[in-house]
């Protein structure tokens, strides 16, 4: 028998973490964002349960500023029947009509952050799944695969649980959760090249295309319906893709003619910036600014 | 390389990649941040933005003046890049021509050997820095044993900053000569010495023009050479622990589970254990199609040609050779919680995906990381390491962490202990041997079985365990179940520290340890008389949440009926029928429950009895009109 590949390995070890997860957890639940990472998440879950169907629903926290073509994808996913999608709304940031163009980091921390709280309160869920991986910012390297949340879904990184072996203690306090990373040690090559190899499904907007875009304090953004306020500026239509999806006026695109998976990695290959540097949400508040999110509860 | 073709036969390349996993071990001022951020840049990891993140943070916080400082790149939280140092275990992700890489960092510092040891558990190879002017060092030697005792069998000795001692090809070699005796003396015998700089890149990547004295590998050449422990896994004979048992519905039973080592085919003879029953494999399956065999390492389900019971926890091993089954066990463990050790005390174990209670004797020894000596010790703090005896309240299938020759059995030779209150991970440990062999598997049923007791009497057995303050009327309220009991027919006994202090546990006294003992005896002794048929009594303090909670762990469900005899401290010590309050606020009784020591009140006991409202006679009335709700 062929040794196993590092892909190979990486799948194994996720599915693992999946099923020790929902063994021993009380109502897990995957958090779906509708990205690649998601994507990869998904169909890892898929593979863990088969031939069962998934014995969990997925949460997408919503904001209501994505781009169009992640709602179309999101909708055919729950189109599945054997898939139960909940899609969680912070009513109070409805009420208030919060938006990233007027309300700043609020946006991200009402909608997302305490979007996010009220939802896994709400349904009760004590286990999150999560598509971060270990390669994609300096805090996220030393989190846990289970990285647990006080009663206020805070994380401490000073008080985390030794993994030892591939050994999880699942076991809650009470009022904790616990967030599970099974794609820790992917990297986004890694995630690129298993989208290649299963066939997996992703947003258009990872591929290139002819977008109109604006281009605002270095980010380009694309003019994906009419609340974009255009001050005066004429949005222009540029051959771009994404290389993160996140709320559309959050989320600078890149130049790029890359229109498929094979591309997108030759693309990587020369590439010069890393994934998370598209999202305005890292620079709120300099050097630490992940890590003060997470400590606050954002995924 | 844009036309497609190219990148999919790099693609093609990429996927044939083995993966190496290691660990660098070292402290603050070994450059070993720097060494893994020379990697990083080396080996093309380091992004346009995270360079001027870097260039910027190098300015703010680094130690290189205006030049580059690689350590930032990897001191992740903020917390310690103020402290300048790193706390915690880091994960690094890297790849060559031939291997990608995941990189455990650890910092050195002795009081985060956990850390160490947590990063050492999935690591093939260790790399041990040395600082070429200070040389081989107490921690190199706590690092290399550490390392060891984790079943690692690959180092290298990488002796950094070579650029700040000239390139000096004596340095290099005084330390090597000083390591080679150390090795020797515990038996480490692959390992390779390499001069580094991590500033200057010399000898990371590529071969350094600087050291032509030094004939032998890069780091990273070395890196991609090491043989791989995956690859004698799957040597060893098949063993699958059950994780999860998939049952879709009346048609399809699977037991899913990662393969720890062997592999297993269609028609392969297993036994499930611990019980052994023997079956055949049915079906290999998985999402994209069954498979004819599946290797170490892979995630499967797999499908039985009989029906056999087999749940999570189980182990499915090749039937030819199974591994062994037992309940006692020495072991090594690493103490990893700022709580120490308790003796006696009750503990989550989880080896594999078994979870049993497990109590852990004194240590026979501590190791004196530093010097490797064996020190006397009654228990094991934070960052401990010892040698102790460890009990299991049910068999678990096990192997030997250290294998001669190979590498470690870590699916089921390692395992964590849990506190059971605060659910925090309190220690690693190593299984070395079982002390007696468990007859488990050609067990002889006892032809006279409880449940034969039971029927006997007429009733069902329980243990009613009272529980409270001294002087909050226990045995007074007890004693009268227990008349009501008989009066009603029913075969009882009563345990009070009267009739087991005095005999069964005369030989304790009153210190926490011993208090445990205490009732870890007397719940083995309710136990016991429940397995022949009787209603326990017991009237004990017992002020400790997780004894309470290893009783009932004993116990068959619904058997153990805790009864908090709720008496506010303030009214007891008005009682205080037998002075002892007195004597203890006057520092004659030490160690008293309520005023030196601890009473955790029970949070979900089956019935409380508030004695400021309740007579007792009212209590023991009450008592046993819920007790016979429950029958």
């Amino acid at each position: 028998m062929p040794a196993l590949t590092h892909l190979d390995r990486l799948e194994a070890e996720s599915i693992h973490i999946f099923r020790e997860t929902v063994a021993e957890a009380d109502r897990p639940v995957m958090l779906y964002s509708i990205g690649k990472d998601s994507a990869v998440m998904l169909h890892l879950a898929k593979k863990a349960f088969f031939p069962a169907p998934l014995p969990f629903p997925l949460l997408h926290v919503d904001t209501g500023w994505k781009f169009r073509d992640m709602y179309a994808l999101r909708d055919k996913v729950a189109a599945d029947p054997a898939i139960d999608l909940i899609v969680y709304k912070n009513p109070e940031a409805e009420r208030l009509g919060i938006n990233p163009f007027d309300h700043g980091p609020a946006h991200t921390d009402m909608w997302k952050t305490e979007g996010l709280k009220q939802a896994l309160d709400k349904y009760g869920f004590d286990a999150a799944f999560g598509g971060a991986r270990r390669d994609e910012e300096k805090s996220r390297a030393k989190e846990r695969i289970f990285s647990f949340r006080d009663r206020n879904h805070r994380w401490d990184p000073k008080r985390q649980r030794p993994e030892i072996w591939s050994l999880y203690n699942v076991r809650k306090n009470k009022g904790e959760s616990v967030r599970v990373f099974p794609i820790s040690n992917w990297t986004e090559l890694d995630v690129w090249q298993y989208i290649l190899r299963e066939k997996i499904e992703i947003v258009p907007l990872y591929f290139a295309g002819d977008r109109p875009v604006v281009e605002r304090d270095g980010l380009i953004l694309m003019v994906d319906d009419d609340r974009i306020p255009l001050n005066g500026e004429t949005p222009q239509v540029r051959r771009v893709r994404f290389r993160t999806l996140g709320c559309y006026p959050l989320t600078g695109a890149v130049d790029s003619s890359a229109c498929t998976v094979e591309e997108i990695v030759a693309e990587m290959l020369v590439t010069t910036t890393s994934e998370r540097q598209g999202r305005a949400i890292d620079r709120d508040a300099g050097a630490a600014s992940m890590e003060k999110k997470k400590q606050e509860g954002y995924f | 390389m844009n036309a497609p073709a190219d990148v999919a036969k790099w693609l093609a390349e990429q996927e044939r990649k083995e993966l190496l996993r290691f660990i660098t071990c070292g402290s603050v001022d070994d450059g070993k941040s720097t060494l893994i951020g020379r990697l990083l840049y080396d080996t093309k990891q380091i992004f346009d933005d995270q360079l001027s993140t870097l260039e910027a943070d190098s300015r703010k916080h680094g130690t290189q003046g205006e030049g580059i400082d690689f350590a930032l790149l990897v001191d992740g939280l903020s917390a310690e890049r103020e402290q300048g140092i790193t706390i915690d275990v880091a994960y690094r992700f890297f790849a060559s021509e031939k291997r990608k890489f995941i990189v455990a960092d650890t910092p050195g510092h002795e009081q985060y050997t956990r850390n160490m040891v947590t990063g050492a558990s999935t690591a093939d190879l260790a790399v041990l820095l040395v600082d070429a002017r200070k040389g081989v060092l107490t921690q190199t030697r706590r690092h290399s044993y550490l390392a060891q005792l984790l079943g690692i069998r690959h180092f290298v000795v990488a002796v950094t900053k070579m650029d700040l001692v000239d390139f000096d090809q004596a340095a290099f070699d005084a330390i090597t000569a000083d390591y080679r005796i150390f090795a020797e003396k515990i038996g480490i015998a692959d390992w390779t010495a390499i001069p580094v700089s991590g500033l200057g890149g010399d000898n990371v990547g590529e071969r350094s023009a600087r050291m032509p004295w030094y004939q032998g590998p890069s780091l990273l050449e070395h890196l991609d050479t090491v043989p791989l422990d995956a690859a004698a896994d799957a040597q060893k004979p098949f063993r699958m622990p059950v994780q999860w048992v998939n049952r879709p519905d009346q048609s399809f039973r699977g037991f899913a589970g990662q393969i720890a080592s062997g592999t297993v085919a269609l028609g392969t003879d297993v036994r499930v254990l611990p019980l052994g029953r023997i079956t055949r494999i049915a079906r290999i399956v998985t999402a994209d199609g069954d498979l004819d065999e599946a290797i170490a390492g892979q995630s499967v389900t797999v499908t039985f040609a009989d029906e056999v019971d087999c749940s999570r926890g189980d182990v499915i091993v090749a039937a030819a050779d199974p591994p062994e089954v037992a309940d006692q066990f020495e072991a090594a463990i690493v103490w990893m919680d700022e709580h120490e050790l308790i003796p006696g005390r009750g503990y989550w174990l989880k080896l594999g995906t078994q979870m049993v209670t497990a109590t852990v004797h004194h240590p026979k020894y501590e190791v004196n990381v530093n010097t490797l000596e064996h020190l006397a010790a009654k228990t094991l703090g934070l960052n401990g390491i010892g040698i102790a005896e460890i009990a299991t309240d049910r068999e678990i299938v096990f192997e030997s962490y250290t294998v001669p020759d190979g590498p470690p059995n870590r699916a089921l030779g390692g395992f964590i202990l849990i506190d059971k209150l605060t659910n925090a991970t309190v220690a690693a440990g190593m299984l070395h041997f079982a002390l007696r062999r468990a007859m488990n598997i050609h067990r002889q049923h006892l032809d006279v079985s409880r449940e034969t007791h039971a029927t006997l009497k007429g009733q069902k057995p329980a243990v009613l365990w009272f529980t409270g303050l001294s002087g909050s009327g226990k045995s007074t309220i007890a004693n009268l179940v227990e008349k009501r009991l008989v009066a009603r027919g029913r075969h009882t006994f009563l345990l009070d520290g009267d009739n087991v202090r005095h005999g069964l546990n005369r030989d304790l006294g009153f210190t926490e340890a011993d208090r445990i003992e205490n009732i870890r005896r007397v719940g083995e002794v309710a136990r016991l008389m429940a397995d022949g048929g009787l209603i326990v009594l017991t009237a004990f303090i017992s002020p400790f949440r997780a004894e309470r909670e290893m009783v009932r762990k004993m116990l068959p469900e619904g058997e153990f009926i805790e009864i908090f005899v709720d008496t506010p401290l303030g009214e007891a010590e008005k009682r205080d029928p037998k002075g002892l309050y007195a004597k203890a606020r006057a520092g004659e009784i030490k160690n008293f429950t309520g005023i030196d020591s601890p009473y955790e009140v029970p949070d979900d006991a089956e019935i409380v009895i508030d004695t400021t409202t309740m007579r007792a006679e009212d209590a023991a009335d009450f008592i046993v009109e819920e007790l016979l709700k429950r029958r």
